[in-house]
């Protein structure tokens, strides 16, 4: 297939999964192999782009032009292609890690379950492949609809109060204040084409372009930047699956990712750096770093502390893209890449203690890791590489923040992401040395149970393998990031 | 004699003549097929009109042969084209919802009767668009106004005749106003055709009884448009009319005085006149935008799903007031989108309430539990409407705010376009109140529910196709709105 038809075919084919599943929602077997099938399927076509891609001349997919001058077009980007693979890898593990989870754990609403998922997995695709900011919001928004679903599936009243927060969040901040952003950019520039080096000339005011900033990095609320995190936290009622790969990798980064193809692509890397409040904007992540680090480490129900730690771990990628500089932009790159195995394996884990021990406070870990010694092995190995200490991916990607920060001499981006370094090890060690060390507390008698389901097991080890095996061969998602700022 | 060319009268006259004969056929289902058969037909004219206008222009077709300004003109341009279009097609697709919807809510001896009255209101309100005459356009509105207080009252709810005498009573006093405002027209230039109109007012525009008339007018047609705070009579005639006239009059009657307002104001009196020399774009532009604001959070509260998408109406019909108060091309532009983009999903949203009034016999908030799974077509077309009426990406409503936003933005008017996205935020709540009711709820194990006739659910998802289509591909709405505003704003038309 050629680069065109890999365009056309790369978001249909989640959704004629749905399809599938949907048809096939009778007999749980046959669904769960048309989820994984089309992951796969999905996996090799977006590995295939990636091996044929020249980037000199990239095709552009035109699908219908809603608005005069102004398509739904795909088209191919190094960060895209990287946001693609990243979650087209992940899709087929979470899939088998999903099998083992909602059997385990008797949900119902299965079929819903897994046709919303791959509903929102084209979302995604839509999102990496967007050649204009257009399609991205259209995608965007399928995203928070198709994932509504998934966070209320428990459809209790915890469910539906923090379905209200998470579409409110969402979607207000994006038909309020993105929305906002982007007629207004099409009102100055009459274009809304991601282009290398920015779409705005030197004409237009830097208070303008300042206020059209701040309403790009607020309006992407799946970004999470403080004060619009809530929702974060809030969809944490899903199943794990859908926190693992969605509330981890897919939705959130999806958010960042908006952010940093606006501030390439849109403002451009220079522009940013000229403007004053990018300064205020990297201020406000630093913010967000520390403050929900330092929330996550009150936090003693599993899931929240991961989820607050993902806030903290998206507002470095903000950062890195407010630094106006093109290190900054490509340690936001990587992090992209490098947070999502780190953070899927996180909740893999967490999902796991869930269904096995139907334990969800970490309070009640103690001596858990010899029970689930791999499940907790690998939960170690994630940890660390949250914790940004080698051999793991998360070195690399702060390693270039950090340089980014030195480059521009950005204080406070430097101390934020070392007192972040010291609280993700005081919020995530403790967790392993209770788990690994000391003794089981009778009062939270675990019963008889050993290792999670194995499924479970496969999709967690995966994750966590890649975890490591990535710091030694960074060269796919550098050389993409590279492509990046490189233009 | 050549049937096209006279199918300015034939759009007009093949409802206008279904009225009496919907009272000689008697027979319910005999009539019900005459009315399906003549909106029909007239849909069918007001394509070809269509075709004709946007490659001819505009079409003048003289009653009876008369010469304007004796005889009456009737003028088809580009924007009446675009209108007939909307409200026959709104007229044909609500009476195949009304198959079964009527026989339900109306008695039997009087179903005759409701079919006379709903094919006189439709032609009242496809011969206000087509003609070109002041005060033709006042008879067409008095035709189409007494059918519809008629049509209200026939409501199930003993409330519906207090709200049809609201509805009279204010209804009355805009007419009377429209009246007046022609009278003096009248008075000052001895004509009644628009364009002669149009062409004799500049003369004489500096005088009291011009601008007299002018103000008389523009609130009589306020009163018709339930513009803010002209709307009161219109809540309760929506929540309390049969479903299948709250859908019809909720997609064509306000589009249809929005037409008027437009015709009015930029056709007879001239832009200059009436957004320049008078300051109606300022009054025009805060009471849309108090309209939008006050009546979607009035949405907010409402209880009954009827009232609150009566409200939400309120509120969309600021939108379309809004650009027209911002007043440059894109603010026109997108008002006159809004017209049809509106239409399309009130249209869509009404029919799927009338569905469900149909199937459970309320259409309270309350009585919504559970309905995402009992009725999962009528809801899926709910969701799918409510996502139009807040402005979601790929549906139609998406590109009437992008236009209505854009405008405000041309003119530097960046609080009013936050504004706009803030009524936006408010549908989210309103819509999603409803989702949440219909998706969680539990239903009632005591009731039987079922999924809607596939005769009402047919033109339920041609409109929600309709949305979302038209949110792709926009050829065809942008590019009439386009050239309709040209034609307005560039004199004459």
């Amino acid at each position: 297939m050629n680069e065109l038809q890999l365009l056309t075919w790369i978001p249909l084919v989640p959704l004629l999964a749905t399809i599938g599943i949907v048809a096939t929602g009778k007999s749980p077997n046959i669904r769960e192999a048309v989820s994984i099938t089309a992951g796969l399927i999905l996996f090799w076509m977006v590995a295939s782009l990636a091996s044929i891609v020249s980037w000199d001349n990239t095709a552009t997919l035109v699908l219908a032009e809603p608005l005069p001058g102004l398509s739904l077009a795909f088209n191919l980007e190094p960060l895209g292609l990287l946001f693609a693979l990243v979650a087209s890898f992940l899709w087929p593990v979470t899939t088998l890690y999903a099998i083992g989870y909602m059997r385990a754990h008797h949900e119902i609403n299965q079929t819903r379950f897994y046709a919303a998922f791959s509903v929102s997995i084209a979302a995604v695709m839509g999102i990496a492949l967007s050649a204009n900011m257009l399609t991205l919001f259209i995608f965007y928004e399928i995203l928070t609809l198709s994932t509504y679903p998934l966070v209320t599936h428990a459809g209790n009243d915890k469910a539906r109060r923090a379905g209200r927060v998470y579409l409110g969040l969402l979607m207000g901040t994006s038909v309020g204040l993105l929305l906002l952003a982007m007629i207004w950019t099409w009102h100055l520039t009459g274009t809304l084409t991601f282009t290398n080096g920015g779409v705005f000339d030197h004409t237009i005011s830097p208070v303008i372009l300042s206020v059209l900033l701040i309403l790009y990095v607020f309006g992407t609320g799946k970004a999470a930047l403080m004060p619009f995190h809530r929702w974060l936290p809030a969809a944490m009622v899903a199943p794990t699956p859908v926190s693992a790969l969605l509330h981890a990798v897919a939705v959130v980064k999806a958010g960042v990712f908006t952010i940093l193809k606006v501030s390439v692509y849109i403002f451009g890397v220079d522009t940013i750096a000229e403007l004053a409040v990018s300064d205020m904007l990297v201020m406000i992540a630093a913010l967000t770093i520390v403050l929900a680090s330092a929330i996550a480490l009150y936090k003693d129900n599993f899931k929240a502390r991961l989820a607050y730690s993902t806030v903290s771990q998206l507002s470095y990628i903000t950062m890195g893209a407010m630094l106006g500089i093109a290190a900054g932009a490509i340690g936001s790159g990587l992090h992209i890449a490098m947070h999502a195995f780190g953070k899927i394996t996180l909740f893999f884990c967490a999902g796991a203690v869930l269904v096995t021990a139907h334990k969800s406070n970490i309070s009640e870990l103690n001596g858990i890791g010899r029970r689930m010694p791999w499940t907790m092995g690998a939960f170690a190995i994630g940890a660390v590489s949250m914790i940004g200490a080698p051999p793991f991916a998360g070195f690399i990607s702060k390693w270039y923040l950090l340089s980014g920060a030195f480059q521009t001499e950005q204080w406070i981006a430097i101390g934020a992401i070392v007192i972040s370094t010291l609280l993700n090890a005081a919020y995530f060690m403790p967790i392993i040395y209770a788990a690994f060390f000391k003794e089981e507390d009778p009062q939270h008698s675990h019963g008889e149970h050993g290792e999670a389901p194995l499924p479970i097991l496969l999709a967690l080890l995966v994750t966590a393998s890649a975890t490591w095996l990535i710091f030694f061969f960074p060269g796919v998602p550098l050389a993409l990031v590279e492509q990046m700022v490189n233009g | 004699m050549n049937v096209t060319e006279h199918l300015p009268i034939l759009v007009v006259i093949i409802p206008l003549m279904t009225a009496p004969l919907c009272v000689l056929l008697g027979q319910p289902r005999l009539v019900w097929f005459a009315a399906l058969v003549s909106s029909w037909l007239s849909f069918a004219a007001a394509i070809l009109l269509v075709m004709q206008v946007t490659a001819e222009g505009p079409i003048s077709y003289w009653l009876g042969g008369w010469e304007p300004p004796w005889g009456i003109e009737y003028r088809i341009d580009i924007l009446a084209a675009y209108v007939l279009l909307i409200v026959s097609a709104m007229a044909s697709l609500v009476l195949v919802f009304a198959r079964k919807s009527v026989p339900r809510e109306i008695d039997e001896h009087r179903i005759a009767y409701f079919y006379t009255a709903f094919m006189l209101a439709f032609a009242g309100l496809v011969g206000i668009v087509a003609t070109g005459d002041a005060f033709n356009v006042f008879v067409f509105l008095e035709i189409s106004s007494l059918a519809t207080y008629a049509l209200i009252s026939m409501g199930k709810d003993r409330r519906a005749l207090n709200a049809s005498f609201t509805y009279l009573i204010m209804g009355t006093i805009g007419a009377t106003f429209i009246l007046i405002g022609i009278g003096s027209l009248y008075m000052m230039t001895g004509t009644l055709n628009m364009l002669d109109l149009a062409a004799r007012l500049p003369e004489v525009s500096d005088t009291r009884t011009v601008r007299a008339g002018f103000a008389f007018l523009t609130v009589g047609i306020g009163l018709k448009l339930a513009l803010f705070p002209l709307h009161l009579w219109l809540p309760n005639a929506y929540a309390y009319a049969p479903s299948m006239v709250t859908a019809f009059l909720a997609a064509t009657a306000t589009k249809v005085a929005v037409y008027l307002l437009l015709r009015t104001i930029l056709v007879i009196f001239g832009i200059d006149f009436s957004l320049g020399l008078m300051p109606l774009d300022n009054l025009l532009l805060m009471l849309g935008l108090i309209g939008v604001l006050s009546a979607s959070l009035v949405a907010v509260y409402q209880r009954d799903i009827k009232r609150l998408f009566a409200y939400s109406s309120v509120a969309q019909i600021g939108y379309m007031v809004l650009g027209i108060g911002v007043a440059n091309t894109t603010g026109i532009t997108a008002a006159i989108l809004h017209l049809f983009n509106h239409a399309l999903m009130k249209g869509a949203l009404f029919i799927a309430l009338g569905a469900v009034a149909y199937r459970i016999g309320s259409t309270r908030l309350e009585d919504f539990a559970g309905l995402g799974r009992k009725m999962p077509w009528t809801m899926a077309g709910i969701v799918a409407g409510g996502l139009s009426l807040i402005g979601i990406p790929p549906t139609a409503g998406f590109i009437s705010k992008w236009y209505l936003v854009l405008s405000t933005l041309e003119q530097d008017l960046w609080p009013v376009a936050l504004l706009v996205l803030l009524g936006s935020m408010l549908a989210v709540i309103y819509v999603w109140k409803l989702v949440e009711a219909a998706y969680f709820g539990k239903p009632d194990e005591y009731r039987h529910y079922q999924e809607a006739p596939i005769s009402m659910l047919a033109p339920l998802w041609i409109l929600v196709i309709a949305n979302f289509y038209f949110g792709i591909h926009t050829g065809l709405t942008v590019g009439l709105a386009t050239q309709a505003t040209s034609a307005l704003t560039g004199g004459g038309g």
